[in-house]
């Protein structure tokens, strides 16, 4: 089971008296996409946040690359440096230039010079498609190149797991395409991702595994072609249907 | 009435504006104009102020006033994250600090530490601009603590996220994420403040003063009681406002600026 990138055990989260996450146990191996797929409030975003810890989980187990960072004792700030996130509202650092954005991790965190990570900046802007605009600053970018920026930012860390929290959900439709060839790039060269995401042909298409999550509960969890072409549980057959409709 | 509700209303305004030009006209023909010139703006009492009044008077009101806002802002910066801590002792200390601070009047503050303190302990204050302006400061360090807080506050929760997400601490993403972006938002409140300091500067001569330590206020008056005449505080009062007005115009300017930046 070594080549297990992420695992949930019996996770539970409770905000007050609302219980978001009722015992998840998931597991992703290396290379693998899983898409996360479910009616809002389902729980998937808590889930995908509790991975990199930016939710504390109420109860029960997360292993990122073999260290357990529900464990009182881990440090968090680097094992967080094994995750890589992408957020539906972009949270580029609205006070520093593209590069900026890239490089501060590096600098401040890896210890990295500044030539080192502007050099492996640049190479992150060319392959998201965006290397003219190392020096705007992300209020002159469209929603989409700000996401691709992100992308950029989070990958420069090297991470060991993606993780996409609804990654176009917050973009004009025109410019989802940009942002979901880059992920699909991403998934082909074998990175590890979990991905959130309303996407179906992107799911689909892209991921290894759908999971199908309501309640707080993994409903089911299988091949794209089974779980979203042909589901056995009735609420993802309503699920889907839901989601057809709207397209 | 024929009138239409407008015809109606601008009637009225035609009243008020009629009244007022009214009520002007009588207190410029009432009042003594000479009389009133000679007492609060006799021109060579203004003569005499200077040079003094800018090489001594507005100097010292200068030097409290940024001793005062350097030590304030030091004081509200470090409040402020201790306000937004999830230490609970931190969060208190700084609550109580800045109510107690802000809920006594500056004057009282200013008494209880330049006199209370030297007379409970001994302890003599090293020089007078060292006594005025660390009361200053630890007054000003309360109101501009609520001020950052509020900056800090208005940073989207999504940057410190995604500094956390990249490894960073707590402090690193504070420093370098959240405090610049803070920081572009409260320069024109801050810069109130600073405004608000100037003025408050006028208290610090109830500590005593000695001839260099004079700050504009106390000039003023006590060029009122050499010359029996109101026009050294008159001046002083617009040497205030030679001060306040570009800085106000400036806060006012940076705030509108920003406003149109936001997308």
């Amino acid at each position: 089971m070594s080549e297990q990138l992420v695992r949930i055990e019996a996770l539970h989260k409770r905000f007050g008296s609302n219980h978001v996450l009722r015992g998840i146990d998931l597991s992703v191996t290396k290379g693998e996409v899983v898409c996360i797929i479910g009616p809002s409030g389902s729980g998937k975003s808590t889930l995908l946040r509790c991975v990199n810890m930016l939710e504390t989980p109420s109860d029960g187990k997360v292993f990122v690359d073999g260290v357990e960072l529900t464990d009182p004792d881990c440090d968090l700030d680097r094992a967080r440096t094994s995750t890589g996130m992408v957020f539906q509202s972009f949270n580029l650092f609205a006070h520093m230039s593209v590069l900026d954005n890239i490089t501060i991790a590096l600098r401040k965190v890896l210890k990295q010079d500044r030539a080192t990570a502007e050099a492996k900046a640049e190479k992150l802007l060319a392959r998201v498609g965006l290397a003219e605009k190392a020096t705007s600053y992300p209020a002159q970018l469209s929603g989409g190149q700000q996401q691709r920026v992100a992308i950029a930012r989070a990958l420069a860390m090297e991470p060991k797991v993606m993780l996409f929290d609804e990654a176009t959900s917050a973009l004009d439709p025109e410019l989802v395409g940009d942002v979901l060839r880059v992920m699909r790039e991403l998934a082909e060269e074998g990175m590890t991702m979990l991905v959130v995401t309303h996407e179906m042909d992107f799911a689909r298409g892209v991921a290894d595994r759908v999971v199908f999550m309501d309640g707080g509960v993994v409903v089911e969890d299988g091949h794209p072609d089974q779980v979203i072409g042909n589901p056995r549980e009735e609420r993802t057959k309503r699920f889907l249907a839901n989601v057809r409709e709207r397209d | 009435m024929g009138l239409s509700r407008r015809q109606r209303l601008r009637l009225v305004r035609g009243g008020i504006y009629a009244a007022t030009v009214a009520a002007l006209v009588l207190i410029l023909l009432a009042v003594d104009w000479g009389a009133l010139g000679g007492a609060l703006f006799k021109w060579e009492i203004v003569k005499d102020q200077f040079p003094d009044i800018l090489t001594n008077a507005l100097r010292n009101t200068v030097i409290f006033t940024i001793f005062g806002f350097a030590g304030g802002l030091s004081l509200g910066l470090l409040l402020a994250v201790m306000r937004l801590s999830s230490v609970k002792p931190y969060r208190w200390f700084a609550a109580t600090y800045i109510e107690v601070l802000r809920g006594i009047p500056l004057l009282v503050t200013l008494l209880i530490l330049g006199f209370g303190i030297p007379i409970a302990t001994g302890w003599q204050w090293p020089n007078p601009y060292i006594q005025g302006s660390v009361p200053l400061a630890l007054v000003a360090g309360a109101y501009i603590a609520e001020t950052v807080r509020a900056g800090i506050e208005a940073v989207p929760r999504g940057q410190m996220e995604a500094a956390r997400s990249l490894g960073m601490s707590y402090t690193r993403a504070m420093t370098t994420i959240i405090i610049p972006q803070a920081f572009r938002i409260i320069v024109p409140p801050l810069t109130n403040e600073f405004v608000l300091l100037i003025k408050d500067t006028s208290l610090i001569s109830v500590l005593g003063v000695t001839a260099s330590t004079l700050d504009l206020a106390r000039f003023g008056r006590n060029g009122v009681n050499d010359t029996a005449n109101a026009t050294p505080l008159v001046v002083a009062g617009l040497v205030y406002l030679a001060l306040t007005i570009p800085l106000t115009q400036l806060a006012a300017w940076m705030e509108r600026r920003s406003k149109a930046g936001r997308r």
